[in-house]
């Protein structure tokens, strides 16, 4: 079924309303899922990254709405849809996992009720079958003895453990888009690890698109095939993974992929300095004109402080936009 | 788990006091109406009456614990009822917002601006004496502290993970206050609603006591003191007794309260094996 697009976002524009005015939080933000794909993105603190995700499932409060733009779901518009409609898909066709696996879980209710609850709303399971399946879906996320953990509570799970029941609940229904906003950044590193792999096996098994949102370029890259650079509420680049590491193409992905730590690597070592993106992100109510990356970017030219660039489309696949790039 | 006094001194004195109450036609040595005799009027405490007896020859003993029922139904029930009114009304106000929070806030000032018993008083005064018109009128004056801590529980468990995540994950309005919010906030609701069944006998006794509650020569607590307040110099065992009554049913809903508050937290809930 790879190869016809799952989810297709065109030209999203969300928009921050903090009473007096109006301001773009996010804007021409465009890319499409195939189903089964796996797709990143990635960008740092307030570059609108979390407000996409929560807009594609329908999650945007107040201040933040949609200004513009179209979200289609297996061709279908799903940005005005009524709050039933939205229910439907939510947890059902679309699945999200959340960053802090600590506050995810209610936690006076038992994790096995709680996985048992997705079957029951979205399967119109009994909950004598549901009990069944839940522990089905503990054991699918490699929780040992999980007819004895159904019954625990959450605090009385680890960080990783807790992220794999997170992961069972958002899997339970069998979505065909799991999104995961940050899923490892609370967790160990050698959790983290392991939590990833299984996340991704568990997608790959059942065809489930996933949309990983991230800071962490090197995760994103080793997870995903295709992944979008956010800065200041545009995306700025998207390419295959390995491509982005190999010839990043817009001035800010390079200077991403040249402050990453190498292993072996003269900075690593403490011989030099590592490289770093002089300046910082612009505060959402006064992006610059023209690139919002300008201020920061040592190509800049006149150009660059006041027509923002369209999307340019590279040879080896992907786009950029930028008027300099490599 | 260490079990701890004032639960166990609360839990155990409200207990008898249900049991002496359900129990009551079989501890009562008399009827507590029809047994007047007025060759015993005004008996001190003794082996044959043990409480005493009042002015008609009634045995207090058995009067008291008639009027036990009467005033845990009251506690109970119109508890409940304020309970339920709390939760509704402060649960979808703080999880709703807007408008209805608005209204629902306007409502909670309104009642708390006047003294529930005056309010109380004037709903027996419409609907007459009697303990449906108790149970009715404490029951619809007494809400707002349960609505206030619904509400303000529902506000800031709103904003919690999991109550996002359970939006993400498809849950309905309804569904999400009855299985995320409303069990979070039910420890501190059962623990006002423990205290507030305290202060709703009290005020039984005290709408019994004006001669609004429930009807003489029916026997209840506050009527009882009412009765007794004549006699209080020559027969003090009259007052003594439903007085204590009182006294240690209201004490014991009130350490009950105290101790589900301590032990309410989901954090000490062990495993069950």
């Amino acid at each position: 079924m790879t190869g016809s697009p799952l989810i297709e976002v065109e030209d999203l524009r969300i928009d921050l309303d903090d009473g007096s005015r109006r301001v773009a939080a996010a804007e021409g933000v465009s890319f499409r899922i195939d189903r089964g794909e796996t797709f990143g993105l990635v960008g740092e603190s307030g570059c609108g990254k979390s407000i996409t995700a929560l807009a594609l499932i329908g999650l945007l409060r107040p201040p933040l709405s949609i200004g513009g733009g179209v979200i289609r779901f297996e061709g279908k518009e799903i940005q005005h849809l009524s709050a039933a409609g939205q229910r439907e898909l939510r947890g059902n066709r679309i699945a999200m996992i959340f960053q802090e696996p600590m506050t995810a879980l209610n936690p006076v209710s038992p994790v096995g009720r709680q996985i048992a609850e997705m079957f029951v709303l979205h399967k119109g399971k009994s909950w004598r079958e549901a009990n069944q399946l839940a522990i089905e879906a503990l054991a699918s996320v490699r929780v040992p003895a999980p007819e004895r953990r159904v019954n625990d509570y959450p605090h009385q799970l680890s960080g990783g453990m807790r992220q794999r029941v997170m992961i069972a609940i958002a899997l339970a229904c069998g979505p065909d888009l799991l999104i995961a906003d940050e899923p490892t950044t609370a967790l160990d590193v050698t959790v983290q690890a392991e939590i990833i792999e299984l996340m991704r096996n568990l997608c790959a098994e059942r065809g489930t698109a996933i949309l990983m949102i991230s800071h962490d370029l090197g995760l994103v890259a080793n997870v995903c095939r295709r992944v979008a650079v956010m800065y200041a509420g545009r995306i700025v680049e998207e390419r295959g993974s390995a491509d982005i590491f190999r010839a990043p193409s817009h001035p800010y992905t390079q200077g991403l992929v040249a402050s990453l730590p190498r292993l072996g690597s003269r900075a690593a070592l403490g011989r030099t300095r590592l490289k770093e993106i002089a300046g910082v992100v612009p505060a959402i109510t006064g992006f610059p004109n023209g690139c919002r990356f300008n201020p920061r970017c040592a190509q800049a030219t006149d150009i660059c402080r006041t027509v923002a660039p369209q999307t340019d489309v590279l040879e080896a696949g992907g786009f950029v936009r930028c008027y300099h790039h490599a | 788990m260490k079990l701890r006094a004032n639960l166990v001194i609360g839990g155990s004195l409200f207990a008898l006091a249900i049991i002496v109450g359900l129990l009551a036609p079989w501890l009562a040595h008399t009827d507590p109406v029809m047994d007047a005799n007025l060759m015993n009027a005004e008996e001190p405490p003794s082996w044959t009456w043990w409480f005493g007896t009042d002015g008609q020859g009634r045995d207090i003993y058995s009067r008291v614990l008639y009027g036990a029922r009467v005033s845990l139904t009251v506690g109970i029930v119109s508890q409940l009822i304020n309970s339920v009114i709390g939760v509704a009304l402060g649960l979808s106000a703080g999880y709703f917002g807007g408008w209805w929070d608005d209204v629902v806030n306007a409502l909670t000032n309104l009642m708390l601006a006047i003294p529930s018993l005056i309010f109380a008083l004037a709903i027996m005064a419409v609907l007459g004496p009697g303990l449906t018109s108790l149970l009715i009128a404490l029951g619809l004056t007494n809400w707002s502290f349960t609505c206030r801590l619904a509400r303000a529980s529902a506000l800031s468990l709103r904003n919690q993970g999991y109550v996002q995540a359970a939006t993400v994950l498809g849950y309905g309005d309804l569904r999400i206050m009855i299985t995320q919010l409303l069990p979070n906030m039910l420890g501190p609701i059962v623990v006002i609603g423990t205290l507030g069944m305290g202060s709703a006998v009290l005020s039984e006794a005290a709408l019994s006591f004006l001669g609004l509650g429930v009807r003489p020569p029916f026997p209840s607590w506050g009527s009882m003191l009412s009765e007794a307040r004549d006699q209080i110099t020559t027969a003090p065992w009259l007052s003594l007794f439903p007085g204590l009554a009182i006294f240690l049913t209201v004490l014991g809903l009130n350490l009950l309260g105290d101790g589900l508050r301590d032990i309410l937290d989901p954090h000490s809930r062990s495993r069950r094996t």
